[in-house]
């Protein structure tokens, strides 16, 4: 039983941070129709400034609680790139063929890794500290880190969050009037290039937030952010590309199974997970809660 | 009247023939290093000759062709490692068996879409394959990959020093083997079929209409530009002398993208021209400085930014401007 639970708030852990890949992506998809390539690279950049910028505060003998304050400083910085790159970038592309967009990103994700590489050099950066400062909590006679659950807390907030966002702000009725009808949102006066540029931010906010979050349990490292694009892209085509409803399902679809494979069937953990996202393709083309 | 009649094809073997000479008399000239890069640059080109039969002629961006070029390579390592072949031919036809069997699986799921979802399907099946070899190391070696010894060549035993092997003998076993799939995949896309295909690309329903199938015509072309990889990653092999899983990786399915662009995927030889200028660009990138994908990350975006067409169009630019202002 307590092996149960264990492994059901490991994978409720690496849900949250999936959502909040997968759902940045999604959104940026739902609303610009670009699949960012480049969207890994920025939950790596969140991951990296909130380590490096920890351990800066960490070395100058900043108490705990700065450091835990210091968390948020990942996702800001993704969310202030993405704020840059769209309309420098991306904004030119629009009204090119998609082939070009993926390409583009392409291009920015080399540069970005590389920047990455430049700036914070090629050892791992941790956070452990915060990771620490949280203690353990005993679940049933079996310890649990607390940050874990922190982490889980993080996810389910930011789900509600946008949600809330999306569905009972003016501005989300704006966003999916854009999503669904660019140009009629634009004939009825919709500024659509600051809704791309504010949804792009929230994206890469978004992922930003995930590399922040989950630094402190696990080092920033080199090539984060390709392997987590990868992970992301199997959680939205599952749920259905630009549906934020799918990347829920679908964060926590990849995170179950993630966590069952594992523990039961590691050499195969992967390709189960390509399995199901194929199968999920063959049966409902447009993911469990994309529109055709 | 009868020059009049040859005059495409009179054209064509003014800038065929020089090149075919320069390629030949390529290990003579240069030294061994720059035959090399050559080489892997020949070797690339027809990978993305065959990724271009999808991308330039009908209109599908596969971002997993990484996995066929892969399983060309790991083809070639398995049978030298489990059944201790050493011969190239035999290397060459079980490389193309199991990448046709390989895209005809992969390529049922991914035909039944086009555009983006193609893509993202494409890059996800490939990571299927990248994730058994990584996760499999003791059947594929993991990272470390498997050696590949040199082969021999129809039949030869292969010469003893490996350098010189690689850039006279196998130098001119790839030329061969080049020069017969620039001449198929000339045939495919000048064929009916390849009309077809460029017909689907234009217009998926004025293609159905005329009775095209569409889903059987990707999925033809799926496969043969799968086998075109699997062939490469064959060639690739013994030149490297060792299948990673660096080769299977997505991001190598993004190189492969790359050099179609670099090339310009609207032209038939602009695979070719991309695949061998990119193996340049990346050797000497590579060379000068370790964030070299830094470099190339720029070149690719002011180029789709730029230069969509590539070089050829750069070219047939240049050549269109002659021509008016003779």
């Amino acid at each position: 039983m307590d092996f149960l639970l264990i492994h059901g708030l490991n994978a409720l852990l690496y849900s949250s941070v999936l959502f909040l890949i997968a759902g940045g992506l999604s959104l940026i998809y739902g609303v610009m129709r670009i699949l960012n390539l480049a969207h890994g690279s920025l939950y790596a950049i969140g991951a990296y400034v909130t380590a490096w910028s920890i351990g800066a505060a960490a070395a100058a003998g900043a108490p705990n609680a700065v450091l835990l304050l210091l968390l948020p400083a990942g996702a800001i910085a993704a969310a202030a790139v993405g704020a840059v790159l769209e309309p420098t970038l991306l904004r030119p592309f629009y009204k090119r063929p998609e082939e070009y967009q993926l390409l583009v990103t392409f291009g920015l994700l080399m540069i970005l890794e590389d920047l990455i590489h430049l700036v914070w050099g090629p050892n791992p950066l941790s956070a452990g500290r915060v990771y620490e400062s949280f203690g353990s909590i005993t679940i049933s006679g079996a310890r649990y880190p607390a940050y874990n659950l922190a982490v889980i807390a993080v996810g389910i907030i930011a789900a509600l969050f946008l949600w809330a966002f999306i569905y009972r702000t003016r501005f989300g009725v704006v966003l999916r009037a854009t999503s669904q009808n660019m140009r009629m949102a634009s004939a009825l006066g919709v500024n659509v290039n600051r809704i791309y540029i504010q949804a792009f931010t929230i994206g890469c906010f978004m992922a930003g937030l995930g590399g922040a979050i989950v630094v402190p349990g696990q080092s920033a490292v080199l090539g984060m952010g390709v392997d987590a694009l990868i992970l992301a892209f199997v959680v939205v085509v599952i749920g259905g590309l630009g549906s934020l409803e799918g990347a829920f399902a679908g964060a926590l679809i990849v995170g179950f199974v993630r966590e069952a494979g594992v523990a039961l069937f590691p050499e195969v953990e992967l390709a189960v997970l390509y399995l199901i996202a194929a199968i999920v393709l063959f049966v409902r083309p447009a993911g469990l809660f994309g529109r055709a | 009247m009868t020059m009049e009649k040859h005059r495409p094809l009179l054209r064509t073997l003014a800038w065929v023939i020089p090149v075919a000479i320069a390629l030949l008399a390529a290990p003579h000239v240069v030294g061994p290093f720059q035959t090399l890069t050559l080489l892997y640059g020949l070797v690339f080109g027809i990978a993305v000759l065959g990724f271009n039969l999808l991308l330039g002629y009908t209109g599908l961006l596969s971002f997993g062709h990484s996995a066929y070029f892969g399983a060309g390579a790991y083809t070639v390592a398995f049978m030298v490692k489990y059944f201790k072949v050493a011969s190239m031919e035999l290397f060459l036809a079980g490389s193309v068996l199991i990448s046709v069997i390989i895209s005809l699986l992969f390529g049922v799921v991914c035909v039944r879409y086009t555009r983006i979802f193609f893509g993202i399907l494409t890059l996800a099946l490939s990571q299927v394959l990248w994730s058994l070899a990584f996760k499999f190391f003791w059947v594929t070696g993991g990272t470390d990959g498997l050696r590949v010894p040199t082969p021999s060549l129809l039949g030869a035993a292969p010469l003893a020093d490996k350098m010189e092997f690689l850039a006279f003998q196998y130098y001119y076993y790839v030329l061969a083997v080049f020069t017969v799939c620039v001449i198929v995949m000339w045939v495919i896309v000048h064929s009916p079929f390849g009309k077809a295909l460029q017909a689907i690309r234009d217009n998926e329903t004025r293609a159905e209409f005329i009775g095209i199938r569409i889903r059987r015509y990707r999925l033809i072309a799926f496969v043969v530009s799968g086998a075109f990889a699997g062939l490469a990653g064959a060639l690739w092999a013994p030149l490297n002398g060792l299948a990673t899983p660096d080769v299977l990786v997505w991001t190598f399915s993004g190189e492969i993208v790359f050099m179609a662009v670099l090339g310009g995927f609207n032209s038939f030889i602009g695979p070719i021209v991309g695949a061998v200028a990119f193996t340049y660009l990346k050797t000497y990138a590579v060379g000068f400085t370790v964030y070299w994908q830094l470099l190339l990350g720029t070149v690719l975006v002011v180029l789709v930014l730029a230069l969509p067409k590539g070089i050829m169009g750069m070219v047939e630019l240049l050549v269109a401007k002659v021509r008016r202002s003779r």
